[in-house]
């Protein structure tokens, strides 16, 4: 297949190519294929940690006996990516971590499996920040992930952000029709905002965890990268639901979210928080906001000057919940039930040079710290104090609910993508910043939904952010088609790693 | 509060992850630049704030008390760096 007629099929949005399915113009088999031919096109991304071709081709052809038997499931012949944190089934799962390089799982994450019920085909596993421990995917033991988007003139290489930097760098260079990611303090939205890719982090309890790689129990949730907020509505479809696998997970119905988008916004009450114009914020990203609170005061909804006090906050509290759990979820890789295994003179020194060997400086880093704040004499000025600072955050949201605030609007990161190696120098602090406006959500267990809204000067991505009612998924689907409306959807035009 | 380098040992070896001479410097900077920056959480006033227990408000499901899954062992034991007669095997633990 030529590069020209591989990406007519690869350039279509999910929902346009499970429309070209349904009406016969192409099958899942040549879908696939085109995918395949673009991934080994664009091996520069960095972002499949492994391909699965021969999966993907049977997968397809499946699809392909499905239509033709007329029982097309929703997602019948898509072409997906999936997260290296999510257990698939003999395909290796590593989370990008040393210690797991040849783990191969005999079981299927739940959320995955509802991608593959309802049709969807496994691409490959993509490349991500070990652990889910990072905002750039430059701490995956398979090297970095590299941004599609470069700046206008430069051929510098950028982090396409992270922890799911592989999805939404695949999702943005049209190798993958959509993606399962995963954000435990905004490791879905601000890779989307930095690859112009839309982005969904669902309510806490939404999507199983069963399956899941753990990095913060409290705070994990899995949601879709994708091309449009049409496409993402109709994976989070799929991977939503109950699971008694998942004791947080909640019994509740799945919404048609694909209904949702195109709503009225109109008479909806739109919060804009003070506390987000932090010091030092771009001027791009401050005209930005205002740009986007035009857009949905143009499709009728009212724009409302909120405040949600704890917000500053919210960063520091979550690094001691956060590295608390990972500290107690990662004492699982003892070289002894999976993984790498060093030997050592006894079994305190096995396990203290399996974790030595196979952990990133992130990970031991992030282990240490939630180690001293899990022990004897710390644990009340730590982690119970940010536990209840936890609780004041999310007051300050349901104080806003209460007083008829639909949905709130916000920037989704600081600033564009950055370059590779620009954030990685002595203090990891700097790093942590990237989530000041998404880590408030996880703390609050609130949905919130990334969607492109403009370039920078550079020519680089923006995007906004919205942050919804527990559960007010189908609200954000609404107001984040307004805005992809108004603002236009963003693609790559310089394909420079083909 | 920061962490002396013998801190940065003890709480290694409670980790259960080996660090050399070398590192332990090094870490002890990390840690302190993060156990800083967290400091400022001692500025709110949490005084009769109840602690965070569930983000969502739901009660823990139970169930049926049923075996209702299990019986593959060989599955189990499938990634295991070492087993033996349908065991996870470790060196000696005891004299």
């Amino acid at each position: 297949m030529s590069t020209s007629s591989r990406h007519e099929l690869t350039r279509l949005t999910l929902t346009a190519a499970h429309e070209g399915l349904s009406e016969g113009h192409f099958t899942a088999t040549e879908l696939t294929q085109a995918y395949l031919g673009a991934i080994e096109a664009a091996g520069d991304l960095n972002a499949y940690v492994l391909t699965t071709p021969e999966k993907a081709l049977d997968m397809a052809k499946a699809s392909d006996a499905r239509y033709a038997a007329g029982t097309a499931g929703p997602l019948e012949g898509i072409p997906l990516g999936i997260k290296d944190m999510f257990a698939t089934e003999g395909v290796r799962t590593t989370a990008c971590s040393n210690i797991l390089k040849n783990f191969v799982p005999p079981y299927e994450s739940t959320v995955t499996s509802r991608l593959w019920k309802d049709g969807a085909v496994l691409l490959g596993k993509l490349n991500q920040d070990e652990f889910a421990m990072g905002s750039s995917t430059e701490s995956s033991a398979f090297g970095a992930a590299v941004n599609p988007w470069r700046r206008t003139g430069s051929a510098q290489p950028l982090v396409p952000g992270g922890s799911s930097g592989g999805s939404a760098a695949a999702v943005a260079a049209q190798i993958c029709a959509g993606a399962a990611g995963t954000d435990t303090g905004g490791s879905i939205r601000q890779p989307a905002a930095f690859t112009g890719t839309v982005g969904i982090k669902p309510t806490y309890g939404r999507c199983s965890r069963w399956g899941v790689v753990a990095y913060a129990s409290s705070l994990d949730q899995a949601g879709p990268i994708a091309r449009s907020v049409n496409d993402a509505a109709l994976l989070l479809r799929s991977m939503a639901g109950h699971d008694p696998k998942d004791s947080t997970s909640v019994d509740m119905a799945v919404p048609d979210y694909e209904a949702a988008v195109g709503a009225s916004v109109k008479g909806k009450r739109i919060g804009i928080p003070r506390e987000y114009r932090v010091d030092g914020m771009s001027p791009e990203i401050a005209a930005l906001w205002d740009k986007g609170a035009a857009m949905l005061r143009e499709a009728g909804a009212e724009i409302v000057d909120i405040s949600l006090p704890h917000t500053k906050y919210a960063l520091p509290a979550y690094y001691i919940v956060a590295l608390a759990e990972a500290s107690s979820n990662l004492a699982r890789y003892d070289g002894v039930r999976y993984g790498e295994r060093v030997p050592g003179r006894d079994i305190v020194e096995m396990y203290e040079k399996t974790r030595a060997s196979g952990f990133g400086d992130e990970v031991r880093r992030r282990v240490m710290v939630g180690t001293y704040v899990l022990s004897a004499g710390y644990y009340d000025a730590y982690y119970l104090k940010a536990q209840k600072v936890r609780t004041l955050i999310k007051r300050d949201f349901e104080t806003v609910f209460a007083e008829g605030i639909d949905a709130v609007l916000a920037p989704a990161t600081p600033s564009p993508a950055f370059g590779i190696g620009e954030k990685s120098g002595a203090d990891p602090v700097e790093m942590y910043l990237q989530d000041v406006f998404t880590v408030t959500l996880n703390m609050a267990g609130l949905p919130g939904i990334a969607v492109p809204a403009g370039l920078s000067s550079e020519g680089l991505p923006l995007g906004l952010q919205l942050i919804g009612r527990p559960f007010g998924e189908e609200g954000l689907f609404s107001l984040g088609q307004v805005i992809e409306e108004a603002a236009g959807r963003f693609e790559v035009t310089d394909r420079w790693w083909e | 509060m920061s962490v002396d380098q013998a801190t940065v040992r003890r709480v290694a070896h409670l980790a259960r992850i080996a660090v050399t001479e070398d590192e332990v410097a090094h870490l002890q900077g990390e840690l302190n630049a993060i156990l800083a920056f967290v400091e400022q959480l001692g500025e709110v006033d949490t005084d009769g704030v109840e602690p965070m227990t569930s983000v969502i408000p739901m009660t823990l499901p139970l169930r049926a008390d049923v075996v209702s899954d299990g019986f593959y062992a060989e599955r189990v034991l499938a990634n295991a760096p070492a087993s033996e007669d349908g065991f996870f095997a470790v060196p000696k633990v005891v004299e």
